[in-house]
């Protein structure tokens, strides 16, 4: 089984809160869902949708087609209506879009009326549908209690009664009126399961790989990170900070990891790019630093709340003069986790910025799981701390490359050791110089020799389907369920396969696993990217020289969607 | 042994002459004098002649960005509130390229002290106008007059209710020392503007210029009255006041954030099981 389900109307209406009870009802049904959110820059009016797909197995992708489409206003209907599945139903409110529907797939379920008779006050209408659609569903309502209970424990128990009898009264009135629906979801005997987005994840992240402090400046859909932050920063003891502008973030970040503490900022696209000078300061002042970039559509301001894969190689540049750098892009909440986990690892390890890439699309994207394994998250303090027997301070030099390339890194103010560190190209002791002599013993350390050994820490791409594939799909970060999906499905018509890419720079090498070889030995290679002009296979043909016989490129702004996805690869095939 | 010696750092590139010597000397005896050791103490700065300070003395040294002094100073704030720190930064990094900085620190209030050199002019890069160069002084990027208004920085702290701020000048070392003193004192941000005659590229502001306009504020003067103040900063005359010009004792930032009430957040330690426990919560 698997159904979908798309909740659609004008901002401020609640389709938001709406998809999201939804969304952790089945996630706690112990259905696996994947929900994906296409909204409009504004915060009242225009047309935004919440989608949702529900079903008892693994789901990593949004289909194209609905099965339940909630129109909260006329213009959903008819932007989603063509968009129905084959017995799909439109439940709606006559009295609130002032229109009436005849036909078998509409269905007129008065929320706003159940709302007031039911519990005195329209606000509750939302409540009405979401009791609505579980009663299309013929599903248990108890679930929807405890969520009710849960989310409006500061409202008061007056509050939550009220809201369970309209969500009862929704359920009922659905059950009487759609005798035509015709959904039938298995009962889950399993336990519920995780729930949580690309954005959660990587802030789950930060929290536990010890970050201590987090500062940005709001932009979409980068906020959302950092929401979740300062929701756990007295629990867990981070300082978060909205800094004036982007530049003080990295540079603040940059300040408080000279302290002693991790520290993480973040953007979109457009405040990343004026971090870039900081970027730039912490690769030669080897200040080790987390820096999420969730992309938009530019450029410039572009599409605000829309999603594209256009930054890769901004990112991968961004900062003058060279210096390394680690790039990842998740494709899924668990590798959110994991990939913000060794962000943080190697930028310590290490001294350089790390980067996490997403998108509007994966950053808000929903997946569930029975669990996330948390076994290889690792923390390790690579920081040279205060000690006993402490040497005298005129021993240390923050730059000192004796024992490699990669210098102790020691805290200022918590020993005698004196911590000197400088934008301008510097000497052991972190002091300007000019001298080349110098300048070239620094960049062999700061560069050339530390990029090599990072080099040898990055993970070969994921590899999913036909061992000797003919067709190989190959994309990077938020594409990953989509295409894996694409595969599976496809898997019954072609000898297909998927390489997907997380860890992006440095550029994985072919040692521990020979994707080349995959790549070279199939008839048909299609890099599927969500930009015009082919980032991540420009990358690929600098890197190792090889060249995609296909591209999918997309740049509407809007994410790949799985029918749309499986018919462009079968047009590269044929 | 000289206790400044303590504080002895590489040898100043600084042109013969130039007013920053004077700061030099005043900063490290206000550091001797308040018993804060080279590595008990952060000094923080951005790009200029001023900026390079730190490595002419010792001390832990963040050389940052060109105007990006204020943004890493209060991380390291944040971080380890124990530890002192010390903004030193130019005319042109702290109120040119770094202004957006020097409102909202000055609205947190932080506890960093600022110390601004300001010798009216570029100095690093060879004499353009600066945001406190008199409105119609010629340079090579305006050879016919700087035609912008010159920034006032007293009044404008003021404005924004600055907890401390100052003003003195590098020749009367003696009296810059004890508002160096006061400003590493005082809890919360200070601002010291600090008159710094710059000899090869201000031709207009030198020690003659400075020395017949400058006096020091005396104790009839009240700093705690913000009108007053605000008169001061901003009455036309030919004479410069230095000193403390205005106190407005209020919490700090640091003060404001419950998690850093008791250790600072360097010496928090961190458990990866605790922190797990994060997962539970999303089923
Ligand atoms: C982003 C950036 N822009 C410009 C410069 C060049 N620059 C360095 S210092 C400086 C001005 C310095 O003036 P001020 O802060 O008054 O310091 P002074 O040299 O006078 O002490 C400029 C424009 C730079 N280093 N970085
Ligand atoms: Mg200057």
């Amino acid at each position: 089984m698997d159904y979908t389900i798309v909740i659609g109307g004008e901002a401020g209406q609640g389709l938001q809160t709406i998809g999201s009870v939804l969304a952790r009802l089945f996630s706690r049904m112990g259905y696996h869902v994947f929900s994906h959110q296409d909204y409009m820059s504004r915060v009242r009016g225009g047309h935004n949708y919440y989608q949702l797909r529900f079903g008892d197995i693994e789901i990593s992708s949004s289909r194209q087609k609905a099965h339940i489409l909630v129109a909260l206003d006329l213009a959903t209907i008819k932007l989603h209506k063509d968009g129905l599945e084959e017995n799909g139903i439109i439940v709606y409110d006559a009295q609130l879009i002032k229109k009436t529907f005849t036909g078998p797939e509409y269905l007129n379920v008065p929320f706003d009326k159940i709302a007031i008779e039911t519990g005195g006050d329209r606000i509750m209408s939302n409540t009405a549908a979401v009791g609505a659609v579980l009663g299309m569903l013929r599903l248990e309502i108890t679930l929807l209690e405890e969520i009710i209970h849960e989310n409006l424990k500061k409202k008061g128990s007056d509050m939550i009664d009220k809201n369970i009898l309209v969500a009862k009264a929704g359920y009922n009135y659905a059950v009487n009126a759609c005798s035509q629906c015709g959904f039938f979801p298995q009962i889950q005997d399993k336990n519920g399961h995780m729930l949580i987005d690309t954005s959660q994840a990587i802030g789950l992240g930060a929290v536990t790989s010890g970050c201590k402090f987090y500062c940005g400046y709001p932009m979409t859909p980068a906020t959302a990170v950092m929401n979740y932050v300062a929701s756990k920063a007295h629990e867990h003891s981070i300082v978060v900070e909205q800094t004036e502008d982007e530049i003080s973030s990295i540079n603040m970040a940059l300040g408080a990891s000279f302290a002693g503490v991790r520290a993480m900022t973040g953007s979109s696209g457009g405040g990343f790019a004026l971090m870039a000078e900081g970027v730039s300061f912490a690769g030669m002042a080897e200040l080790p630093v987390v820096i999420t970039v969730s992309q938009r559509p530019g450029p410039a301001t572009g599409l605000p709340t829309r999603t594209e894969q256009g930054d890769l190689l901004f990112v991968l540049h961004a900062g003058h003069g060279e210096f390394p750098r680690v790039v990842f892009a998740p494709g899924n909440p668990a590798q959110g986790i994991h990939l913000t986990n060794k962000a943080f690892d190697l930028a310590e390890k290490y001294q350089i910025p790390a980067f996490i890439v997403t998108d509007q699309y994966i950053a808000d994207a929903q997946w569930t799981y029975d669990s996330i394994d948390t076994e290889d998250l690792v923390y390790t303090d690579y920081r040279l701390r205060a000690k006993e027997g402490d040497e005298l301070e005129s021993a240390y030099q923050r730059y000192n490359y004796s024992e490699g390339p990669v210098s102790p890194l020691a805290v200022p103010g918590i020993s005698k050791r004196l911590v000197v560190v400088d934008s301008d190209e510097h000497d052991k002791d972190g002091h300007m110089i000019e001298d080349a002599d110098t300048r070239v013993k620094m960049v062999q350390k700061r560069v050339l020799q530390k990029l090599s050994l990072i080099q040898q820490e990055i993970d070969p791409p994921l590899f999913y389907g036909s061992e000797k594939p003919d067709v190989v799909v190959t994309g990077w970060g938020s594409t990953y369920g989509i295409i894996k999906d694409a595969v599976m499905s496809l898997g019954k018509t072609y000898n297909i396969a998927m390489l997907h890419f997380s860890q992006i720079y440095p550029f994985p090498l072919t040692e521990k696993f020979d994707y080349l070889k995959i790549l070279s030995e199939a008839r048909t290679t299609i890099c599927v990217e969500n930009n015009a002009t082919g980032q991540f296979a420009y990358l690929m043909r600098g890197e190792t020289g090889y060249k995609f016989t296909h591209n999918i490129n997309h740049f509407d702004g809007r994410p790949f969607l799985l029918e749309g996805l499986m018919g462009e690869i079968n047009e590269r095939v044929r | 042994m000289n206790a400044l010696d303590d504080y002895k750092g590489q040898e100043p590139a600084w042109c013969p002459g130039c007013g920053n010597y004077a700061i030099l000397q005043a900063l490290k005896g206000a550091l001797a004098g308040l018993g804060i050791k080279p590595h008990g103490v952060t000094i923080v700065s951005g790009i200029g002649q001023a900026a390079k300070l730190p490595h002419y003395m010792k001390c832990n040294t963040f050389n940052g960005l060109h105007g990006r002094a204020l943004p890493p100073a209060t991380g390291i704030r944040l971080a380890n509130h124990e530890m002192p720190v010390i903004v030193v930064s130019g005319d042109g990094d702290c109120y040119g390229e770094g202004g957006n900085h020097l409102i909202h620190a000055i609205r947190r209030n932080i506890d960093v002290t600022l110390l601004v050199h300001d010798n009216q002019i570029y100095g690093l890069t060879k004499g353009q106008a600066s945001p406190t160069t008199t409105q119609g002084v010629i340079t090579k990027t305006q050879p016919f007059g700087a035609n912008a208004s010159e920034l006032n920085p007293i009044s404008l702290a003021i404005g924004l209710d600055c907890s401390f701020v100052a003003r003195g000048y590098a020749a009367d070392t003696v009296f810059l020392k004890s508002i160096m003193k006061d400003a590493i004192n005082h809890k919360g941000f200070a601002l010291v503007d600090i008159l710094q005659p710059c000899v090869t590229f201000n031709k207009l502001n030198t020690y003659k210029w400075y020395t017949e306009r400058v006096y020091r504020l005396d104790d009839s003067y009240n700093p705690y009255d913000r009108v007053g103040a605000f008169k001061l900063a901003v009455e036309l005359s030919d004479k410069i006041p230095t000193g403390i010009i205005y106190i407005n004792d209020k919490p700090a930032f640091e003060e404001r954030i419950s998690i850093l009430k008791e250790v600072p957040l360097v010496r928090q330690g961190f458990s990866l099981k605790n922190a797990l426990k994060e997962l539970d919560k999303f089923f």
